[in-house]
């Protein structure tokens, strides 16, 4: 394992095993429901049945509002929370499974960037120890451990030499996320996932960083996932969009048919409570009203139902389904009924986009 | 003041471009700030000496602390050769102060050690471990907590027998279940800190996460905690004695000397009242000294 992609870039990864044609990360129906303290019986459904393909060499994007269960999806995919269902298919290999990858095999080609960027940082630990700590984890001798972290930390654009040894409260904001940026890479992963990484940064920070991040990807042969609650960020960043609402997805897509066309309901309200730079187009109304519901006690059928302007009986009854997984790269997703012709809602069959 | 920060043109910001501040490492920067605080420098003297005059009592001491004399008894300060005064029996006060340093040091410091250790692994291993194993372990402590901590130890001690061993062997069951919420509290603030979860991203184990994670962070509260015991045995110490449950006679002992002398305080008031002097000056140093290191160590400040 050296740095193939920095000697020769179009080196193919000799740990590519499918092609590109096998997409990165299969995740399928995966659930995680948190039991709740004093309540017997009753659980968070903070991640209820979702499934997605990352594919080689994207960035596919995660939105939704706070306490959709972003996070929690995040973890998932890296084993941090254990699945209560579901499966995960890294590269081919079924994660996990007796003939598939061990979760610590995947930990060496998935590793994740936190949001807040310092207490995911070792207080008592100078910056480029936190950074060697993975790859002398994953086997190096600590001088060699420490080269690495070097060489990633220049990477990132931090000189090795004065930041290295400094503690991440001498650090600003900024220079902290670079940091856990170049420990997440430390141990040359393919896919890294990024769970807020800019939303604690200033906004010239954030832009700073994002380039970073888009040069990284481009230089190391990265994919990413790239969870944000801001829908700017991800539509610069993201080639691909997922949309949650309270743990399930209700929209995935390109970056462009979701920004520009989006099908459900949802998403169209949250683009709309977007800030207008045109203050003719100042919003008066919030598109949509009051809070989401409780996880522990979601509504029946479509849980957008309560907030959604369209809402009919049939959205009460009958869960809304995703048609497919998003496999085919230009299929354009979204779980409402007003895109199912049979689904029986007065809508449905005559939306102003339809399928892409 | 103000103009010339502006007068610097804007392109000097740069983020990579920031001076590098003296970079020390942590150990570096705690005796920084320990060298600029004269009160604490002053009392770690004091310790230091009592350290000091404890190892090399044999040689400091003017008299042998156990030679008795009938002539000479209950002296007042300065009678004589005996700087101090003599005790009920005629034995050089001074020198047995300073030799009575060694036992109440040595029952100040190791218990106070052996329950760090042991209050320490059971905490770190309670506060990571979380769930079922973390009650279980607390809630044993917090059957010793029920007991205030001077009752617990004479208990102790009474049941077992007086003696130095038996003493010592109080005081730290004494001390295990407040370490024990020492580090188990630090361990659980940390457990769920990102940085636990990045570097069980790394594939990390339970146990290279908390040699390299966990016990740095803890290390700190626990050893502070720790220097604020030691003051606190050598009181309870010093009070087993007293009550004749620690040191036994003749040896001796800051605690033991107070409580035979007691009798004698109208013929000799101001000797009386030096082993008990000894006890408080010995048992504030380490307090304050504890105190100074609590504020050097913040490495949040």
């Amino acid at each position: 394992m050296t740095h193939a992609a920095e000697l020769d870039p179009r080196a193919p990864d000799p740990r590519d095993r499918g092609g590109p044609a096998q997409p990165l990360l299969i995740a399928t129906d995966l659930r995680k429901h948190f039991p709740v303290k004093g309540a017997r019986g009753k659980s968070v459904q903070a991640v209820d049945g979702v499934s997605f393909t990352v594919r080689k060499g994207e960035t596919l994007g995660i939105v939704g509002e706070s306490g959709c269960g972003k996070s929690t999806l995040a973890r998932l995919l890296l084993h941090l929370v254990v699945p209560d269902t579901g499966e995960l298919v890294f590269d081919g290999d079924a994660v996990g499974a007796a003939d598939g990858i061990a979760i610590n095999a995947l930990r060496r080609q998935v590793q994740m960037v936190f949001q807040d960027s310092y207490s995911s940082l070792n207080p008592r630990m100078p910056v480029r120890d936190s950074v060697a700590f993975g790859p002398f984890i994953q086997g190096r001798k600590k001088a060699q451990a420490r080269d690495i972290a070097r060489a990633i930390l220049g990477k990132v654009g931090l000189d090795a030499d004065v930041f290295g040894p400094r503690y991440p409260h001498e650090l600003s904001g900024g220079q902290k996320q670079r940091v856990n940026i170049a420990r997440a890479l430390a141990t040359e992963p393919r896919m890294v996932i990024l769970d807020e990484p800019v939303s604690a940064l200033d906004k010239s920070v954030e832009a700073q960083v994002l380039n970073l991040l888009r040069a990284l990807k481009r230089q190391l042969d990265l994919t990413y996932v790239f969870i944000s609650h801001d829908l700017n960020v991800v539509r610069y960043i993201s080639d691909r969009v997922l949309v949650m609402y309270l743990g399930r997805v209700v929209e995935l897509g390109p970056v462009e048919a979701i920004f520009e066309r989006p099908l459900h309901p949802y998403t169209k309200a949250l683009l709309a409570s977007r800030p207008s730079m045109d203050p003719a187009h100042r919003i008066e109304e919030p598109p949509i009203s009051g809070d989401p519901p409780n996880p522990i006690d979601p509504p029946s059928g479509c849980r957008f139902r309560t907030r959604c302007p369209f809402a009919e009986a049939v959205c009460e009854t009958t869960t809304p389904a995703l048609s497919d997984w998003g496999v085919i790269a230009e299929s354009h997703i979204a779980a409402c009924h007003m895109h199912d012709p049979n689904s029986g809602h007065s809508h449905s069959g005559h939306t102003d986009s339809g399928q892409a | 003041m103000s103009d010339i920060a502006l007068d610097k043109p804007l392109e000097t910001f740069d983020e990579q471009a920031v001076p590098a501040t003296q970079v020390r490492g942590y150990w570096q920067s705690v005796f920084y700030r320990l060298r600029h605080d004269p009160a604490t420098l002053f009392f770690a003297a004091i310790v230091l000496s009592i350290v000091l005059a404890a190892i090399f009592a044999s040689l400091i001491a003017p008299f042998d602390p156990y030679k008795e004399s009938v002539i000479s008894r209950l002296k007042p300060v300065g009678w004589k050769d005996h700087l101090l005064g003599t005790d009920e029996l005629g034995r050089d006060m001074l020198s047995r102060l300073i030799y009575g340093g060694r036992v109440s040091l040595l029952m100040g410091v190791v218990p106070v050690l052996i329950a760090s250790l042991v209050g320490g692994v059971l905490g770190v291993i309670g506060g990571f471990a979380g769930g079922r194993i973390n009650t279980a372990i607390m809630r044993t402590m917090d059957v010793f907590y029920a007991f205030p901590s001077v009752l617990l130890a004479v208990a102790i001690a009474g049941a077992m027998g007086g003696g130095i061993v038996n003493g010592m062997l109080a005081l730290t069951l004494v001390f295990i279940p407040p370490m024990c919420r020492v580090a188990e509290t630090a361990t659980t603030q940390i457990r769920s800190l990102d940085y636990i979860e990045a570097a069980r991203a790394t594939g990390a184990g339970t146990l290279m996460v908390i040699r390299y994670h966990v016990l740095g962070n803890v290390l700190g509260p626990v050893f502070i905690y720790a220097s604020s015991l030691v003051s606190v045995s050598i009181l309870l110490a010093s009070g087993l004695s007293f009550l004749g449950l620690g040191v036994r006679p003749p040896t001796a002992d800051w605690g033991l000397m107070l409580s035979t002398l007691r009798q004698s305080i109208y013929v000799v008031p101001f000797v009386c009242a030096l082993p008990g002097a000894a006890i408080f000056v010995t048992s504030i140093s380490f307090n304050l000294v504890s105190d100074g290191l609590r504020t050097a160590m913040d490495v949040r400040m």
